[in-house]
Order: C-alpha cells, then sequence, then structure tokens
C-alpha cells in the first residue's frame, strides 16, 4: 500500500513536471477544449433568442450554464487513455510497463488526476467569467450538491474503465484511431455535448439512457442544473453503479486477453 | 513553369508513397464521412427548432459546412504536413539537405510532403457544397461566383501564410510542432457563421487566428452578404500576410544554425 501511494506521488511529480514543459501545447489545448462547448452555447442561446427566449424546458441562460457545466463536467469526467495507450504501445513504452510489478492502470489514473488538478482550477474561473459575460442563470438546492459528489465521482470511473476498455483494442490492432474517432462522434452525441438530451430525437434518447456516455456526462451536468428529480436521481446514481461494476470487469478480463495477445513493439 | 514541373513531382513521389498503403484510404474515407456525418446531424437537429439561425438558412449553412470541410481538406492535404516536416527537420537537422538543394527551401519545404488521402476530405467538401447550391434555387450570378473563388483563395493564402509564420518560429525555439495545431483546435469555430459568436470571440477568429477568411467570408460572398470593404480587406490581408511571411521566413533562414554535427 505504501510503495503504490510512493508511486502515485512520483507520477503526480513526473506529470506536473511535464505539463510544465510542454505549457504551449497545455495552453492551446484548453484553447479547444473551451471553444467547442462555447460554440454550442452560442449557437443555442441564438436559437433560443430567435423562439422567444426558449427552447424546450430550456430558456436561455439555462442553455448557458448548460454548456458551461458540461464543459466542466466533460473535463472532470476526461481520459486520453485511448490515445495514449496506442503511443505507449506503438512506441514500445508499454512492455516497460508490464515489467513492473504494479498494474499499469495505476500510472494511467496518477496522470490523469494530475493534469485534472492543473486544468479544472483554470477552466473554473474561465467557466466564471463566460457565465457572467453570457448571463448564465443557475440556482442550486442543497440536496442536489450532495448527490452531484457522488455522481461525478461514479462517472469518472465509469467512463475511466470504459475508455481503458476501449483503449485495449489497441493491443490487437494499432490502427485505433477510426474507433477512437467513432467513439468520440458516439461520445458527443449520446452525452449531451450537441444539445441537452431532451431536445434530441426520441429514438436517441432511448439510445442515450442504454448506453454508458449519458450516465458519465450529460446526467451529472442535468443533475446540478436541477432538471433531474431526486427519484431519478436516485434511479441515475443506481444505473452508474451497475455500469461501474460491468465496466469494472470488462475492463479487467480485457487487459488479461489483450496482454496474451501482445506482440512487443519496438526494441 | 518550373515551379509547376517541381510541384507535381513531389504530388507523384507522395502518391506513389501512399499507394504502399491502400488501406488506409478506406480508413480516411470512413473517418471523414463518419465526421461530416455527425456535423449534419448536430444541424439537423439545431434546425429542427428553427427556421434560420440569425438570418441564415439551413441550406446556407450547409454551403458553410461545405467550406469548412473543403478548406480544411486543403490545410490538411497540403499545409499541415509540409510545415509539420519543416518543424521536424529543423529540430533534428535534416532540413540543412532542404537547404543544399539549388530551388527555393520555402517552395521545397511547403509541397515536399502531401498527405494524399485527405483528399477525400476536398471531395466530400465539394458534393456538400454542389447540395447545398442546388437547394439555393437561386442561380448563383457571375460576380458572386468570382468573389467566391476569389475569396476561397485569399482564405487559402491567408491561412498558410499564418501556418508559415508559426512554423518559422522554429528557428529560435526548435520545438514548435504542437504550436501548430493551435489553427486546427480553433477552427471548427468556423462551421458556424461568425456573425453568431460576441465581439471578442469574433475579433480573435480573424485578427488572432484568421479562421473567418477560410470559412465565413468565402460564404457570405456566394450568399451576397459581403460588402465590397470586406472583399477589398481580405485581398489586402492575404497580399500583406503572404510578403510579409515570406520576409520572416527570409528572417528566419538566416537565424538557422542548424541542429546536427
Amino acid at each position: 500500500m505504501k510503495a503504490l501511494f510512493q508511486m502515485y506521488l512520483q507520477q503526480f511529480k513526473t506529470t506536473f513536471a511535464s505539463m510544465f514543459q510542454y505549457r504551449a501545447s497545455l495552453l492551446i489545448w484548453m484553447i479547444g477544449q473551451v471553444l467547442e462547448p462555447l460554440v454550442f452555447l452560442v449557437v443555442w442561446s441564438t436559437v433560443s433568442n430567435g423562439n422567444g427566449g426558449s427552447v424546450g424546458d430550456y430558456t436561455t441562460g439555462a442553455f448557458v450554464s448548460y454548456f458551461l457545466v458540461l464543459m466542466l463536467v466533460n473535463q472532470f469526467t476526461y481520459t486520453w487513455l485511448m490515445w495514449d495507450y496506442e503511443w505507449r504501445i506503438r512506441e514500445g513504452i508499454l512492455s516497460f510497463a508490464l515489467l513492473k510489478p504494479v498494474h499499469p492502470i495505476h500510472s494511467f489514473i496518477a496522470d490523469n488526476l494530475m493534469s485534472k488538478a492543473i486544468q479544472l482550477p483554470v477552466l473554473t474561473v474561465i467557466a466564471v467569467a463566460l457565465a457572467f459575460t453570457f448571463h448564465a442563470v443557475l440556482s442550486v438546492s442543497l440536496w442536489v450538491v450532495l448527490a452531484f459528489i457522488p455522481v461525478l465521482i461514479l462517472a469518472f470511473f465509469v467512463r475511466f474503465l470504459l475508455e481503458w476498455t476501449l483503449a485495449q483494442a489497441a493491443f490487437w490492432t494499432t490502427r485505433v484511431s477510426s474507433l477512437n474517432q467513432l467513439y468520440f462522434l458516439l461520445l458527443l452525441l449520446f452525452s449531451g455535448q450537441i444539445a441537452p438530451l431532451s431536445l434530441l430525437p426520441h429514438s436517441i434518447q432511448i439510445a442515450a439512457k442504454i448506453l454508458p456516455l449519458y450516465w458519465t456526462v450529460g446526467f451529472p451536468t442535468e443533475l446540478l442544473l436541477g432538471k433531474i428529480t431526486p427519484s431519478a436521481a436516485l434511479f441515475g446514481i443506481g444505473v452508474q453503479a451497475v455500469w461501474l461494476i460491468i465496466t469494472f470487469f470488462l475492463a479487467g478480463a480485457v487487459f488479461k486477453l489483450g496482454t496474451k495477445a501482445y506482440s512487443a513493439v519496438g526494441q | 513553369m518550373n515551379y509547376l514541373r517541381l510541384i507535381g513531382v513531389f504530388f507523384r513521389v507522395n502518391i506513389a508513397g501512399e499507394l504502399a498503403y491502400r488501406i488506409n484510404f478506406l480508413f480516411s474515407f470512413f473517418e471523414s464521412v463518419m465526421g461530416l456525418g455527425f456535423t449534419l446531424a448536430g444541424m439537423a437537429i439545431i434546425f429542427s427548432y428553427t427556421d434560420s439561425l440569425n438570418g441564415w438558412r439551413p441550406e446556407e449553412i450547409l454551403a458553410l459546412v461545405g467550406v469548412y470541410s473543403l478548406i480544411g481538406g486543403v490545410i490538411r492535404v497540403a499545409i499541415l504536413p509540409g510545415m509539420q516536416q519543416l518543424t521536424e527537420s529543423v529540430r533534428d537537422g535534416t532540413f540543412d539537405f532542404t537547404l543544399t538543394k539549388p530551388e527555393d527551401a520555402q517552395l521545397i519545404a511547403t509541397f515536399s510532403r502531401v498527405a494524399v488521402w485527405k483528399i477525400i476530405d476536398i471531395f466530400l467538401g465539394l458534393v456538400i457544397l454542389i447540395i447545398a447550391l442546388a437547394r439555393m434555387g437561386s442561380v448563383i450570378g457571375g460576380v458572386q461566383a468570382v468573389e467566391f473563388l476569389g475569396m476561397l483563395l485569399t482564405g487559402s493564402v491567408i491561412v498558410y501564410s499564418f501556418f508559415l509564420i508559426l512554423a518559422t518560429l522554429a528557428f529560435w525555439l526548435v520545438r514548435v510542432e504542437n504550436i501548430l495545431t493551435i489553427f486546427l483546435s480553433v477552427y471548427h469555430a468556423g462551421r458556424w457563421p461568425l456573425s453568431l459568436y460576441p465581439g471578442w470571440l469574433r475579433y480573435g477568429l480573424i485578427f488572432v487566428i484568421p479562421v473567418a477568411f477560410a470559412t465565413t467570408i468565402p460564404v457570405e460572398a456566394l450568399t451576397s452578404r459581403l460588402n465590397w470593404v470586406t472583399l477589398l480587406a481580405a485581398f489586402i490581408a492575404a497580399a500583406v500576410l503572404f510578403i510579409v511571411s515570406r520576409a520572416f521566413w527570409k528572417f528566419g533562414l538566416r537565424h538557422y544554425s542548424g541542429a546536427s554535427a
């Protein structure tokens, strides 16, 4: 346990150092992360204003807070496992990680947590500034805040394990960019990044609630916005828990199969 | 004439190289179609709640998506690969060999690498554009057509010059390949008309990272929204930026000292 703790500490330091080494790419990456939801925020605000101030159950101010909260939730649950993993396999780096006595997932988790610790405060400041610029409307009750915290943490783990499972595809083929793109486009639609789920066609809404993607981004966002009733929130936490169990076992099983199929690349 | 012949040779060499990886074309095609499909789906969702977006009708936004894909294709096929190659070769010293060649170094750096398979983005962009034009119904006059083509050209020149200036920074900063991605990371804002955005973002997309010239302005020309002032300004901006980027490149060359022994 102590060894694992020290390993995390060291990975934190490494990630911190490498992020400051690549300050420019960090900045450029964050601009992209802000701009994507900002574009949809502007588009939906325009639709809403042209429509007399609301679309469906969202007013213009609600759209603004929806996309800004979504930006932060998405950032909180985001992983770049699917690229990183393929890169580490292609470059032969993963081979060394597999020789070590700790499971390689720990270094990925530590890397992810540290980079979020650096990015989230910056993005939060940007989100607050944008909230004032675009006149966001948001009022949260106490139970929502209390429910939001476990929902967000569950969302993080479900998404991490799901993307970890998908990243294992790189063990079989190093040509995963098409798969990654398909996943991210589905995520864009089903997690509510193009539009809030309630504005999507009915069939997509049903598909979104069956798939795990909505529960990792859209659901926490709608919860904080007060669009979810207490009983629906409880149901959502249940769905998240089920997905956590499924992805937990899937991630372990696929990793085992993958390492068996793995033929090392590189030196 | 000699330049054109040289560019032709570079294209042939790149095509020959890529033909060894034919399956890449299928994957590239699949990714492009998927990306465009989801963009159109998003558009369809938005236009199911409104008839026009700040005065822009669906078919006009469709034309914008077509131009977005077209210019995006030009960047991925002809601009970005060459610039990436340039910054890499400055870092590892192989740029020395480019300098020893008798032709202009900027020409070689720009055209020596072409990502042939991405040409599918250009093709899909044209298809979308033709569909949009057919849906607009009204006949596009000769003046508009010329203005549109002129603005596509100035947009491409501006984007190229912008990339060249960033890549030239490699002579001082050495590691700039990450900076090159700044344009593409904000490029998706160009899928929607510039007039939707608040002032500060609009100015940013015109003066800081010139996305607007490559997307909104050509489509404004096509839909007769463009006034003569903007048209003239775009031409002047393209000419000035091209000359400035060329001068900056020459200035940078003098600072290149070679990375290898």
